[in-house]
């Protein structure tokens, strides 16, 4: 008897229709918990090496955790893993919600999609049923509207994701939607699905889970309640969620602004989580089982139109206010909305109309070229390449390949403020006076995102800290001293990477612990209690270990030519002092960046090369990984 | 006593229908859940919560009888109920509930656990003197 998970695998071949049921293997659930492990250890398994990631033969997995769908604080998360449409290396994006838990109730943990639709199609999943529909009606729908029209056919019980415009056009930085706001934004997951001719997936679910101790368990999810209850950030932190971080962001200069030229943006307190409050909100939205929720949904009016929209989060504030320029929160929350609806992911969409604004005005790309003039602060610029990217047409073809695959064919020194990582545009922390977080970017293994390790509290207040007491204890708005570039970076990024990574393989939501400081060895109680697999924290750290090793091997194995120079950040980061605000002047120079690799290779076992050892790749029980790397002489 | 819902502070969470589901058929399963939560999206974008306010319509079209107040409770008697299903039928908000391997409907009971889970208050039991005073 499994307990706490589902128990089964499902997986639907799109290109025969074929739906094929098998036991969740114990192996599996051992050494890889779920969530992120298991598309960890799925794609590296079951991926022919080396295909493209718009080939039939590339899969899509949705993988829940252990943790996902239980009576604790914000057991709702969803993951989505793929060989990269960013990268061409490992990805996984997760979402918050209610979809993952409804995949449970209706008996799977896992979901393999592979092969292609021959023609657009949906897969209705109710209990045993499981079905691929015709979607022509929903195809060229936006994520939002086909969303609610599969509602309205088959009834508000069912939890839907969704892809738009942008994911049918296998835009890179399509995301996956879901719940009216909630996405799983990076790496191009949408684009994957769209390539597969899939608009939608459909779950309702009337099954239980068991439980190895369900007594014990509800009542330590109960205890669990009450003490993030009791948590300070429990009132402070929940009100603006994540956007309550952008005055601090500005205050110590870190916030992306105009293609990351600079890190603070003089109208900050016009787009900040306060004016979302004042002018936006309607209801706080939560995900399954979340007692603290961010979501903040509402509505928005613009000189271009009016929307419903959840948001803008703290990402989308800043590559959209900040990087972008939008100087209102109702422009931020229109460009939001826009997004959504399309199907594209805020961060991505924000780096690369950032850098198409800056390319335009270095004269770089004519105004023939992008179709009209555009500008930073112009809402209207922004409205203009959103539509063209999603479809595809004129510039928003060059641009839909995202800002490394563009900037490779533009040219013209525009790699150097092309902001990604391994092709990944970078999220809303500008790193030129953070060394830690930096590296964290770095060494992401989707490529520049921020949810792989946050470590700003080292770098600005030189400890961890939660989110929620970084907030309350203020920026300052000082000019900010030059930080020290140490090796101790390589170890916060490590165990902080280690550490939220476990939340992506547990399948819930870190933000307890990172906003309000809920202690994070509740979750090993949880997860022994719910699967009677005792662990402790430290065990199952051990665990979060190995799937960052075989992430990485993944990426080394699927991208040519994998090595240290893919770690590094454009040159703008390195070369070009931050222009002005709270960190003028403030650069991390190459050879620092250098350091902090070599560091944290050191640290992970990694050669100098940035690829895993055979003795760190045995140490953390992938030995199987070693043989494979050995027989293509990766190491 | 009696229910109290506050809709504005309902984030549709759902943690007081697993708490449902675990205290009254102990079960990880939502779908058992004896109260619903409405999510209007994408417009007007706000939660209705939906719980049994005893009103007893259930009780009054029931053909056998078979739903009787008790302590301010209407409960279903499994013996006398045929499984008609009508009172399912006329519930006001929904909430008389048919489940599935099961020939008799199923309905709140007033134990509360929605309410003492509930993150945000959203619902809340008003005990008898409290009631009598509001």
């Amino acid at each position: 008897m499994m307990y706490g998970y589902a128990g089964a695998i499902l997986r639907v071949d799109l290109s025969n229709e074929a739906v094929r049921r098998e036991p969740l293997p114990e192996f599996l659930v051992e050494n890889f918990i779920g969530g992120r492990g298991f598309v960890a250890k799925l794609l590296y398994n079951e991926i022919p090496s080396g295909i493209e990631p718009f080939d039939p033969e590339n899969i899509l997995i949705v993988a829940t955790g252990p943790l996902t769908g239980h009576f604790l604080p914000a057991g709702g998360k969803t993951h989505f893993g793929t060989k990269s449409a960013a990268t061409g290396g490992y990805a996984d994006s997760n979402m918050g919600g209610h979809f993952g838990p409804q995949l449970k109730y209706a008996g799977y943990d896992v979901l393999v999609i592979t092969g292609k639709a021959e023609k657009p199609s949906y897969i209705l999943i109710n209990d045993d049923t499981v079905e691929v529909r015709p979607a022509a009606e929903y195809w060229g729908q936006g994520s939002i509207t086909a969303e609610k029209n599969l509602k309205e056919h088959l009834g508000d019980e069912y939890q839907i994701i969704t892809i738009g415009p942008a994911g049918e056009n296998q835009v890179r930085y399509a995301c996956i939607s879901h719940d009216f706001g909630r996405q799983a934004g990076r790496t191009g997951v949408g684009a994957v699905m769209g390539s597969k001719n899939l608009k939608a997936i459909a779950v309702k679910g009337t099954g239980s889970i068991s439980v190895a101790n369900l007594k014990a368990a509800y009542a330590k999810g109960k205890e669990a309640f009450q003490k993030v209850k009791a948590k300070p950030g429990f009132e402070g932190w929940t009100p603006e969620g994540t956007a309550g971080i952008t005055n601090w962001t500005n205050e110590v200069g870190v916030f992306p602004t105009r293609n990351f030229q600079t890190s603070y943006a003089e109208h900050y307190k016009n787009i900040n989580g306060k004016a979302i409050l004042d002018r936006l909100k309607i209801t706080d939205k939560g995900c399954f089982g979340c007692s603290t929720p961010c979501g903040k949904y509402g509505h928005t009016q613009t000189s271009l139109g009016s929307a419903y929209v959840e948001g803008p989060e703290y990402e989308t504030i800043a590559l959209f206010g900040g990087n972008c320029v939008l100087k209102t929160i109702e422009e931020v929350a229109y460009a939001n909305y826009l997004c959504d609806e399309l199907g594209i992911d805020t961060i991505s969409a924000g780096v690369v109309i950032g850098w198409a604004i800056e390319c335009f005005q270095k004269g770089i790309f004519t105004q023939r070229e992008i179709g009209r003039e555009i500008d930073f602060s112009d809402l209207d610029s922004v409205v203009y390449l959103l539509n063209k990217i999603a479809k595809r047409e004129g510039i928003g073809d060059l641009l839909a390949e995202g800002v490394k695959i563009a900037a490779e064919k533009t040219g013209n020194g525009s790699e150097r403020f092309a902001i990604h990582v391994k092709g990944l545009e970078w999220s809303g922390y500008e790193c030129r006076n953070a060394p830690s977080m930096m590296l964290a970017y770095m060494t992401a293994d989707v490529g520049a995102h921020h949810n792989r390790a946050w470590v700003l509290g080292h770098d600005v207040a030189g400890a961890w800290t939660s989110v929620h007491d970084l907030i309350a204890s203020g920026g300052g708005d000082e000019a900010q001293p030059k930080a020290v570039v140490s090796d101790r970076s390589a170890q916060y990024v490590i165990a902080s990477q280690l550490t939220r990574s476990l939340f992506d393989a547990l399948g819930n939501c870190r933000l307890q612990m990172m906003e309000l400081g809920f202690e994070k060895e509740h979750y090993a109680e949880l997860y022994s209690l719910i699967t009677g697999m005792m662990k402790s924290w430290e065990e199952l750290l051990k665990i979060s270990e190995r799937i960052w090793q075989l992430t990485r091997a993944f990426s080394v194995r699927e991208i040519n030519g994998f090595g240290r120079h893919l770690d590094f950040p454009p040159a703008r980061l390195y070369e070009e002092p931050i222009a002005d605000g709270p960190n003028q002047g403030h650069v991390i120079a190459k050879e620092d960046i250098n350091k902090l690799l070599t560091w944290y290779y050191t640290a992970r076992g990694w050669n100098e090369n940035g690829i895993p050892t055979k003795e760190t790749l045995v140490r953390v029980g992938l030995a199987e990984v070693a043989e494979d790397f050995e027989g293509r002489d990766l190491i | 006593m009696e229910l109290r819902t506050i809709h504005e502070n309902c984030s549709g969470c759902s943690t007081c229908r697993l708490a449902c589901a675990i205290e009254n058929f102990q079960e990880v399963n939502p779908s058992k859940s004896l109260l619903r939560i409405e999510a209007r999206f994408p417009a007007p974008g706000d939660y209705r919560i939906h719980v049994c306010d005893q009103c007893g319509e259930c009780a009054d079209n029931c053909p056998e009888d078979a739903i009787q107040l008790q302590e301010g409770v209407f409960i279903v008697d499994q013996d006398t109920c045929t499984g008609c299903m009508i009172c399912v039928e006329v519930c006001p908000h929904d909430v008389m509930f048919e489940q599935k391997l099961s020939d008799i409907p199923v309905k709140c009971v007033l134990c509360g656990e929605c309410a003492r889970t509930c993150p945000r208050d959203a619902i809340v039991l008003i005990e008898d003197q409290e009631s009598e005073v509001a």
